[in-house]
Parts: structure tokens; sequence; C-alpha cells
């Protein structure tokens, strides 16, 4: 058993502390929102933010999380959260949106360190996220949208 | 022509002449009378359901009392937003307001089959060219019902009663259709549907729709195979064999049965299956086995092989798939004689969502969750393999996370593994088939390896005057239920768009069919992937030879294919074509058709001192008729530039003495934010019917960026992916 702290809420699991944090959340907290791509750090379909940081679940060990705060997708409240989310639905950014969640949250991690990124910065902050639909054109321009809702 | 004024009869026959569907549907006639067993299901018993009075005028509607427009979707939504266009077809010709306009699944049943077809099958592009018609019919015959029972509660005439965003009204009355479900049950369904003209439309060919998946795509609730929790349900996680046609001789189960959470060990013969509660331990099962393989039958050949086997075959006459005047005698009389060979490897789909599937076998019963591209297939596969009456699996069809032709498997392999699994396991409990990315990437069922070698003259004036393509490659339908396609030893889908539309006088276009025992499968947008570089490619390497523009060369010989030229010119004159560029960059141009639909690209790229390159800007110039979503055209050209530039780039699966040499993102790269070019789509205005967009916007790419980089250079690219350095 462990505790997590997710989305702001205390959660038993019962898992073991190596078991990757992606299937914790996906299998044992039923919060399936985030995905699994690769398993290796190279898709970034399943990106949280652990202390408001963004980290690759598939490679991280839930035990390495216990006690620290892990936000996914269907937690992220933030200011940037919303105004992505927001930019994301109006300009239609997913196409299968499978990788959405994962580009979402790394999307709001870079608006909070970075309010108005360059297309320079998007391409650093976002380049470990695939999108196999290549919505890319889109994810750049919600970025700078929600960059702009932000004032 | 006016699309409006064909009645349905017309509008399906002008329709499938041309398209692929038609084809598919005759020979799969024959597969099912065959397998005798695809009786079309009975509209179920239950199809009305008493549940809460919903007013469900046909299959594709329906309207509860509080108000929601439940669109029932027949086609998979794969992220090429059909599930928006079809709801955008319904909800214009019922002036539903758009809020309320929701979509669901259809079960697998004739009812929900692709009109160009006789299965329920998404593919080939057909979704929204199928369904234009009989969408808008359903949401008209909905609208109809609706105020007739206006009529009634009113006692007004129904000429009087307007409809608008959801809302029917007349005079002092009004009505929100929810609120008239009840009473529209009860309305007979009206004989003479009337339908809108195009200046009514208020939802098609407009901008103005969110997409119907776009809330659930961002909020992480969108639900896919790989998110479905069951009662009780297993995880299962498989060993695959090492090499295509290897079989389990030896397994060692105990170091995985030991494992946490592992509940059972299944063997599958050609693989072997851990089942467990939840997919890591499951996983850590997998990887636990032991497993002796028997590989005396297995396929052992490496790339390096397959290409000289190739070339062997690239000497000798094949079977000719088109022939027009004598290719050989205006060879000899040609000025000039080019000749050129192109080598495409294995692709990969490499969905976001590696393949999946949920499986539960009860009481002599099958359920099967999936992310459905075939469910008339499926259930003929699965009901063989069982002995059941394929009316009787019972498929729900879920959200896919991309599929790119993956999930329409015509032996459908991954669900028949599930269920094989689920069969031997006797547990009756549901079962979800998992595979990781390795898996996915070495499960086979690639776009197949093709090798074409081409041959054209030009006479003394630099005209086009005779093609010889010799294609080499596997058959997509061979040993499939669709066999039947392929006729006079030609898979038209191997050399689908050989030679494109020019007006060549002599043409020669031959097939090899090569039987490897590497799976292949449909691929986003098929043939054309290589038939569309080869072409493409060769044409401009022509156009330099004759001296001319490779625009005008290629304009010239479309004289007589308007709408090609049509996407030509738009694509040449937004790119500008033409004016100057500075540095080490250049312009490449291609044009396929595929799929009915026309799509021209100019692809401009830079090229650095150390020969690496960038593509910096495609425009995109489709015709796809009709254009019902613009925004979703949009999004499928963009992406379907990067889907296709991503293969052109790095695309490659190699194998090693029958090993497959990838098996992650880390080898088998996909294009990331950085490489994505800013791409520009223009679409013709036009009002022919409707096409499809989720296939055409690949073929053209990879063509225009290689023309593209021989204009810098001066050399030409004939083995896709492209060098990284130039
Ligand atoms: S699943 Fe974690 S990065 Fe791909
Ligand atoms: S939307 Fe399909 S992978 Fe990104």
């Amino acid at each position: 058993m462990l505790t997590l702290n997710i989305n702001g809420a205390s959660k038993e699991l019962d898992v073991t502390p190596d078991m990757p944090l992606l299937w914790a959340l996906r299998d044992h907290a039923l919060l399936t929102g985030t995905k699994y791509g690769c398993g290796m750090a190279q898709c970034g379909a399943c990106t949280v933010h652990v202390d408001g940081q963004p980290i690759r679940s598939c490679i991280t060990p839930v035990g390495s999380v216990a006690g620290k705060a892990i936000t996914t997708i269907e937690g992220v409240q933030s200011t940037a959260a919303k105004a992505v989310q927001d930019a994301w639905q109006t300009l239609n950014v997913p196409q299968c949106g499978y990788c959405q969640s994962g580009q979402i949250m790394s999307a709001v991690a870079l608006l909070e360190k970075n309010p108005k990124p360059t297309d320079v910065d998007i391409d650093q902050a976002m380049g470990g996220n695939i999108c196999r639909c290549a919505t890319y054109p889109r994810i750049r321009a919600a970025i700078h949208q929600a960059a702009k809702t932000l004032g | 022509m006016s699309i409006i004024n064909l009645s349905r009869r017309e509008w399906l026959k002008s329709s499938a002449v041309a398209g692929a569907g038609l084809t598919l549907g005759v020979y799969f006639n024959q597969a099912l009378a065959e397998g005798a067993a695809a009786t079309p299901a009975a509209a179920p018993a239950d199809a009305a359901p008493a549940a809460a009075a919903a007013f469900e005028p046909n299959a594709f509607v329906r309207i509860a009392p509080d108000n929601t427009v439940t669109i029932i979707s027949k086609h998979l939504e794969m992220g090429q937003g059909v599930h928006t266009g079809l709801a955008t077809l319904i909800a214009d010709e019922l002036d539903a307001d758009w809020a309320q306009v929701k979509v669901e699944d259809a079960p697998a049943d004739s009812r929900y089959n692709n009109l160009f077809m006789p299965m329920q099958l998404t593919g080939g592009s057909t979704s929204i060219a199928n369904s234009f018609m009989q969408m808008r019919e359903a949401g008209a015959a909905a609208k109809a019902m609706l105020v007739g029972a206006a009529a009634v509660l009113w006692s007004v005439p129904v000429g009087e009663i307007k409809v608008e965003k959801g809302v029917v009204s007349h005079a002092d009355h009004q009505a929100t259709f929810g609120e008239l479900a009840n009473l529209a049950a009860q309305q007979p369904a009206p004989k003479d549907i009337k339908l809108k003209t195009p200046d009514q439309f208020i939802y098609i060919g407009k901008n103005n729709l969110r997409r119907v998946d776009a809330l659930a795509k961002t909020n992480g609730t969108a639900q896919y195979t790989q998110d479905l929790h069951l009662p009780n349900m297993l995880v299962a996680v498989v060993a695959h064999a090492p090499t295509f046609g290897a079989v389990v001789k030896n397994v060692d189960v105990s170091a995985a049965t030991a494992i946490k959470g592992v509940v059972e060990v299944i063997n599958i013969v050609n693989a072997v299956a851990v089942l467990a509660n939840d997919f890591w331990s499951a996983k850590q099962g997998r990887d636990a086995l032991k497993i002796e393989w028997d590989e005396s039958k297995s396929f052992k050949l490496s790339s390096a092989d397959q290409l000289k086997l190739y070339q062997e075959l690239a000497s000798k006459k094949g079977a000719v798939a088109k022939q027009t005047g004598n290719a050989e005698q205006a060879l000899s009389q040609a000025a000039q004689v080019l000749t050129a060979a192109y080598e495409f490897p294995y692709l990969a789909h490499a969905a976001m969502e590696p393949m999946n599937s949920v499986v539960q076998l009860k009481n002599g019963t099958c359920e099967i969750w999936n992310g459905d591209q075939a469910q008339t297939i499926d259930q003929i596969m699965v009901g063989k393999l069982l002995g059941i009456d394929p009316k009787n699996i019972k498929i729900n069809t879920l959200l896919a996370g991309g599929s790119f032709g993956r999930r329409g498997n015509t032996n459908s392999d991954y669900i028949l593994e599930a269920v094989r699994i689920a069969q031997i396991s006797k547990r009756e409990v549901p079962i979800k088939l998992v595979w990781t990315r390795e898996d996915d990437m070495r499960a086979g069922y690639y776009r197949p390896y093709f090798y074409h070698v081409l041959k054209a003259g030009l006479d003394k004036d630099g005209q086009l005057i005779a093609w010889q393509q010799r294609v080499i490659g596997q058959s997509i339908v061979a040993n499939t239920m669709l066999a039947g396609m392929a006729q006079n030893g030609i898979d038209p889908t191997s050399v689908e768009g050989s030679g494109g539309g020019y007006a060549i006088p002599n043409i020669d276009i031959e097939l090899h069919t090569t039987e490897l025992g590497v799976p292949v499968q449909w691929w986003r947008s098929v043939g054309h992937t290589h038939t569309g570089y080869a072409t493409e490619v060769f044409i401009d390497e022509l156009a330099v030879a004759a001296k001319q523009d490779p625009y005008q060369f290629r304009a010239n010989l479309l004289a007589n294919q308007p709408r090609l030229l049509g996407v030509l010119k738009l694509a040449a004159e937004k790119a500008g074509w033409g004016t100057p560029l500075e540095g080490k960059r250049g312009r490449g141009i291609a044009v396929v058709e595929s799929f009915n639909s026309y799509v021209a690209e100019v692809a401009e790229v830079t090229v650095r001192d150390d020969g690496t390159y960038t593509v910096d800007r495609v425009v995109v110039a489709v015709d796809c008729g009709w254009a019902i979503n613009p925004d979703v055209v949009y999004a499928q050209m963009s992406g379907g530039v990067g889907f296709g530039l991503s293969a052109a780039l790095s695309g490659k699966i190699t194998l090693k003495e029958g090993k497959v040499e990838q098996s992650n993102f880390h080898d088998y790269t996909i294009l990331r934010i950085n490489q994505m070019p800013k791409v520009e789509v223009h679409i013709v205005q036009s009002a022919e019917k409707p096409t499809g967009v989720g296939e055409p916007g690949v073929p053209p790419i990879a063509p225009a960026v290689a023309n593209a980089l021989s204009a810098v250079t001066g050399k030409r690219y004939y083995t896709l992916p492209l060098p990284n350095q130039v």
C-alpha cells in the first residue's frame, strides 16, 4: 500500500513502489486520461506534473513520488491550464486525441514558467511530445493563444 | 453538376463508380458468399427501446426528452474528424443547435454498412462520401417528424412552422426538440424527404463548429480501448514470436507465475499471453517468461537480401496492370530515355495508441470492445474462430488513438489474438489485450516494402511519349477475405496511381507480386504512398531533362485533367512558384489524385552547409468536392503532410534475418514539433460531391520535398526515407 497525493486528494493504492506512476494512475487510481505511448520517455503521452514539474510518468517509479503533489489531466486547474484547454478547444487541436493529455500537461508547465514563449521555447518545451496525427501547427497556435489570454 | 439535386440512388451510383469502394464491394460479396456467414443482422427487436421514450426516427438520430440530439456514427473516429462530419450533416438538415449534439458509436449491424461496400467499414477515405446523402436524409426526416408533431400539438399547418437552432416555433408557440420528442415518435415517417439547398446550410461548408470530441480530448475523459476498465477484467500482455511464422516449442512459466498479480499464462501457439490483474504485473510476467521458439518455418530474410531479390525480379517482365499504345516501340524512337529505380521500406503505422482490444466470452456469446475500423470483417473472422454466427458477435466501437489503416486489419490479427486468449483461458471475464509499443512496432502488417523501376522517353521537343513502370511488392489483399480484389494477378492497391493522371500516349505498368512472410497492410493512402513518389519524382526528373519548368511540364501533361490541373495551379500560385528564393533554398511540387480527391503540394526547403536541411513551408491545394467541414479538411491536409513527412524523413522498418530491427520511438522516429513545417491549405471551391480527406494529403509530400531538395542540390533521391544529409 502506498499513499499518494493525486489532484489534491490523498489516495491509498495497492501497488509496489517500483511500478511506474503511469500504471498506478491508470490501473489503480483509474485516472485513464494519462496515456501510455512508449514506456521509455520518448513520446510524452504520459506527462503529469509532480510538484508542478512536468515528468514522464512511464519511467517514474510510483514509490519516488509518494508525498509529492501529483497532478494529472483530470485535475489540472490553474489559470494557465484553463487557458490552454480553452485554446485547445477553440482551435480544434485534437485529432485522435490520444497524445493531447500529455501535450496539454507540457504546455501548461511551459506557460507557468514562461508566460510569453517564443517559437523556439515551444519547440524546446514540446519537443518531447509526439503527435502522430501531427497536430503541431495547432498546438503551437494554441500555446500562443493561451499566452495571449493569460496576458 | 448540382450535388443537391441527385436522388440517393443516383448519388450512390455516381459516387461509387469511380471509387475503390465498388471494387471492394463486389469481391467482398464473393467472400461473404463463400463464408456464408455474414447474414445481415435483422434490425434488433429492441430497435426502439422504451428507454425514457426517446424519439428515434431512424438508425442515426435519437432525440431525448432532455433535449439531447444523439447522432449514431457508423464510422470509427480515429482522428479524422468523422464524428464531427456526420454530426454536421445531420445537425444541419435537422436545424439542431450544435451545443445539443452528441455522438455515439453505432453497434456492429448491417444498418450501419458503408454504402459503398456491403459491410461496415471505415476506410478508403469514403466516410463522408458514402454518408453525405444518407445522413442529411436522416436529419431531414427527423425534422419533418418534429414539425409534424408540433403541427398536431398546436393545430397549425406544417408549412407555417419554423425550426431554428433546436427550437420549433409558430407565432406564439415554441417548443424544444426534447419537448416534442414523445409526440414526434408517434408521427409517421415522412415519404418525401425534402433536403436543403446549399444556401440554406447552417453548418455544412462553414467554419463555425467546434469538433464534437474537442472537450473530451482535452480534459482526459475521452474513452479509448486502452482506458476500459470492466468488472473482473484481466489484462493480457503477450510475448510474440521473434520472427514471423515462429511457434512456441517450450515455455517455462515458473518465474512469470511467481509474480504478484499474475493470474495465468496461456500458450496460443504463435505467442504466449500472461494474464494479470493489471498491466504492469502482466508485463513483468511476460518479461519473465522463458520461451523456446520453433523458427524452422519462419521468415528469415534480411532487408538487403530482399532488395536483391526485388532487383532480380525487376529485370523480368511482370503481369500487365495497364497498357496504352506501345511503350517499347516509342522508347526505341525516343530522343532521350531516362531510367530510375526507387526503393520504399516497410512502414509501421505506429498509432499513438498501441493495438489493444477487450474481449469477453461468456455463455457462448462474444463481446468485443475495440477502436474498430472494419466491424463486419472482424465479426466474420471471430465468428469463424469461435463457431458463432458472425451477427451474434457484439462489437462496441470506441475512439481510436490513431489507426492509419492498422485497425482495419483484414485478418483481424490483434482481435483474434485477444479472442484466442479468452477462448483458451475459459475465464468468461473481460480480457484486455494490451500491446506494448515494442509489440506494436514488431507485429508486422506494415506498408509493404516496394521497389519500382521506371523508364520514360522524351521526343526531340521534350514531349513525354512513353512511360514504363515495373512495380515489385507484396499484395495487401492476397490470402485475405478480400483476395478477390486482385484480378489477373494484379492487386490494384499495389499499382494504383502509377503514372499519375498525365497524358502519355504509350504506357506500360507491370507488377510482380511477391510472397514473403512479413504481414502487410494498408497504411494511410495505401499504394499512393509509393506510386505517388516514384511518379512525381520521375516526372520532375523528366521535366529537367526536357529543359522545362517542373510545374509547367506537369501542367502541359494535365491539360485534360481539370481537377488535377486546378490544384496544381492553385498550389503553385499560392506558393509563389517561380519567384526567386535566396541562398540554398528550393521549392518542389507534386500532385496526386487519391480516393477521388486531388491534392497538390509545394514544399520549400533550406539546405544548410553541412547538407542537413529543414522543410520550412508547405502549401497545399485540395479539391475534395464540397468541403463539409473546411476546418477538418485543413486538419487532415496538415496532418497528412506531417504524417507523410515523418515517413519521408525517417520512416523505415528493416529486418535482420527475419527480426524487425526497430522497436520503439527512439529507432522508429516520428516527426516532432520542431520539424513540422508551416502548412497553408487552400481548398478549391467546388459543387462536386464530397470526397475523402483522411488519406489524400499524404502522397504528395514526400515527392514535393525530394523535388525541392533536388532543386537545390541537382541530385535525385531514389530511396525513402530521404538521407539526413543531401
Ligand atoms: S509513455 Fe511515457 S514518454 Fe511515452
Ligand atoms: S492527436 Fe493523434 S497523436 Fe496527437
